[in-house]
């Protein structure tokens, strides 16, 4: 394998890892507040749907990123509502907002553009475009360091930028802010938090909220930025990848990063090659898509290190009275 | 706070969810356009009003009763087994197995041979999964999903490597023989002289749907296996003072749950398509899910909302057929189901507890 193919397979990598790492950031705000959620997938496609449909109508991308985060916004609360105004299962509620995102997306998409279940193709302002960095062409003649500028760092959609951005950020919200500590707190021990004044319900509420802006963001990026438009069905198990990635990191925003860099390596790899050989080895690309389903199990399993969930997840609060 | 009259808890409470969601599926159709009264008609003249659509509806319930049972038997030991559709495409995997190496005679010695075969296969499936929980605390939520798609992939491989005839192009295994061949239901009735449709999909497994529901209900009410696994259920800790192993009963129940998701292979594979196609479980593993919830976990609840949810999925087909509204409006209708009649619970539950408490209070002054 050349520098070239190496870097465009790593290029990739970048783009296929940004959704998975919004998305597992997005979980981990939330399991991390003790709130369960395997609606990531649901709430992921609403915002590409409505994201692409609105960025389609209005023409602007912006519009349609805003939308996108406002669907999966609603789709948050929903769930907020369920599970902790009503201490529903957390995990039930999880698996009806994937259900209605899957419907709902494809009976409005064929509701408005009559394309079966579609929106159709965006173009122009229509879609996130890939900024140039600057001196990227120039740079281009420096031998190594000028090709990974330019095809690796370079060259990508600012969503792409702005999630990198959000792992220091989520980094510093959860562990140097006062509502960070609040946040982790309530996971481990709401009644602590209870005890010490602090409202466990609206704690709870804004985690999910972070959590629905976070799904939208990668949603968007989904339909506008990675691909041109919404198809049925587009995040094709991201959210679990994504739920997958957030395991795997140990529910810490760092090792978040270096999970889905992983896992969306392994997802380059498979789109790039149909099957790899190793020597007398044939590696199926079946093998490649679930390699990171497979690795989740292993890690659950606690044969690689232990990954212990926060205390509280899954459980509503109760007040004592 | 009191509680409620156990009729309430068991039919008013799922009674009212499903109407909200049935209430609000009416304003989806409205808000796309399309006419609920009329879309309901039509509906009900494709589900019910032939039996055409009776034999199709019974088809896809006899797939959720299999489904429901699973999930049901899981929740009773406190297990939220989300991973029956992987069971079931194992399932299909031990049908088309037992019915292509073997060359049978006649279907009768074929189908015990095909449950066998497919609940093997699923309830191996389920038991990773289940030995991961009771002995290393994997949270089986997780690594059932993950097993749904460790299932789909291995599949995938299985079809288009290694099972599928060399002539053919299509991901999918040969046709079984015509000896693995299952009566449909028009054969069966028509044993007793009652005319019934041709075309329909329904066989002979619905029959072994309806004993997997009474031998559920016999395991789980009528055995000590059963106490056990609702002892579990209710509490870990009292089990475990009284001498149940929550260990054993995690890992038996998910065999149970996993042996009854994978099942369902004889109607659809086995009994309908007489092959093993890709993704041919069509997310009956999740309707499950719904169908438990609304059943309650009891398997006569179980089979009435497996027959409601067969309704919906021969309706929405009709409907996707002759109107413009397409089949994922059932997946809508499901997910407001599973919303109300699962997360949305208490929602329902505590104004009527409410309003219980005070009728009571008002008859003793």
């Amino acid at each position: 394998m050349d520098l070239i193919t190496l870097l465009q397979v790593l290029d990739s990598t970048v783009r296929l890892a940004t959704p998975l790492l919004l998305a597992c950031l997005a979980g981990l705000f939330s399991e991390r507040a003790g709130i369960f959620d395997i609606g990531l997938e649901g709430k992921m496609l609403m915002a590409a749907f409505f994201s692409a449909a609105v960025a389609f109508v209005s023409g602007s991308v912006w519009l349609g990123l805003l939308a996108g985060i406002g669907s999966s916004l609603v789709l948050s609360l929903l769930h907020g509502v369920a599970s902790i105004t009503f201490r529903g299962n957390q995990l039930i509620s999880g698996v009806a907002i994937n259900f209605l995102a899957a419907g709902l997306t494809v009976l409005i998409a064929q509701s408005w553009f009559k394309e079966g279940g579609r929106t159709p193709s965006l173009i122009g302002a229509g879609r996130f475009n890939s900024l140039e960095l600057p001196f990227a062409e120039t740079l281009q003649g420096v031998p190594l360091l000028g090709p990974i500028y330019a095809e690796l760092i370079s060259g990508h959609t600012i969503l792409v930028y702005l999630a990198l951005l959000c792992v220091p950020a989520s980094w510093w919200l959860l562990y140097r802010t006062r509502f960070g500590l609040r946040l982790r707190a309530v996971g481990e021990n709401p009644a602590a938090v209870d005890a010490a004044g602090v409202s466990v319900i609206g704690l709870r509420f804004a985690a999910v909220a972070i959590c629905g802006v976070l799904c939208g963001i990668a949603g968007a990026y989904l339909a506008t930025a990675l691909q041109a438009g919404f198809v049925k069905d587009m995040t094709a198990g991201r959210g679990f990848i994504a739920l997958a990635a957030l395991i795997f990191a140990k529910w810490r925003p760092w090792h978040a990063l270096w999970a889905t860099l992983l896992f969306g390596f392994l997802q380059a790899v498979a789109l790039r090659y149909q099957s790899i050989e190793l020597g007398q080895i044939t590696i199926p690309v079946q093998l490649m898509d679930v390699l990171p389903y497979i690795l989740t199990v292993i890690i659950l399993a606690g044969f690689v290190g232990k990954a212990v969930p926060p205390k509280a997840g899954g459980e509503a609060y109760v007040k004592e009275r | 706070m009191d509680r409620m009259p156990a009729w309430a808890d068991a039919i008013l409470v799922p009674l009212i969810s499903l109407v909200l969601a049935a209430g609000l599926s009416a304003l989806v159709i409205l808000a796309i356009g399309e006419d609920p009264v009329a879309a309901v008609k039509l509906m009900i003249t494709g589900a019910l009003g032939s039996s055409y659509g009776w034999s199709n509806t019974l088809y896809y319930a006899t797939n959720f009763i299999f489904t429901g049972l699973a999930f049901a038997v899981a929740s009773h030991a406190g297990l939220f087994n989300i991973g029956s559709e992987g069971q079931a495409m194992m399932g299909g995997l031990g049908v088309a197995i037992v019915c292509l190496m073997i060359p049978w005679p006649h279907w009768a010695m074929a189908l015990p041979a095909a449950i066998l075969g497919s609940a093997v296969f699923g309830a191996l499936w389920a038991l990773i999964p289940g030995w991961l929980q009771a002995r290393r605390g994997s949270h089986i939520v997780i690594t059932t999903i993950m097993f749904n798609f460790i299932a789909a992939a291995f599949l995938n491989y299985m079809l288009v490597n290694v099972m599928r005839p060399e002539t053919s192009m299509d991901p999918a295994t040969a046709k079984f023989p015509a000896g693995a061949h299952l009566p449909t239901l028009h054969d069966v009735l028509a044993v007793f002289g009652i005319p019934f449709s041709k075309g329909g999909l329904a066989n002979v497994s619905l029959f072994v749907a309806l004993a997997a529901c009474v031998l559920v209900w016999v395991l789980i009410w009528r055995t000590r296996l059963g106490y056990e696994i609702r002892a579990l259920g209710k509490s870990e800790s009292a089990s475990r003072y009284a001498g149940i192993s929550p260990t054993r009963i995690i890992v038996i129940a998910m065999l149970i749950s996993g042996a009854l998701s994978g099942c369902m292979a004889i109607n659809n594979v086995m009994g309908e398509a007489e092959r093993l196609i890709l993704n041919a479980t069509e997310g009956a593993g999740f309707i499950g899910i719904a169908v438990a919830l609304m059943g309650r976990n009891h398997p006569f609840g179980v089979l009435l909302a497996a027959l409601l949810f067969g309704f919906l999925y021969q309706g929405g087909s009709e409907l996707a057929l002759w109107t413009s509204i397409p089949r994922e409006l059932i997946v809508v209708i499901q997910a407001l189901v599973i919303l109300f009649t699962g997360a949305l619970d208490n929602m329902v539950r505590m104004p009527l507890e409410r309003i219980f408490a005070w009728v009571r209070k008002e008859t003793q002054t």
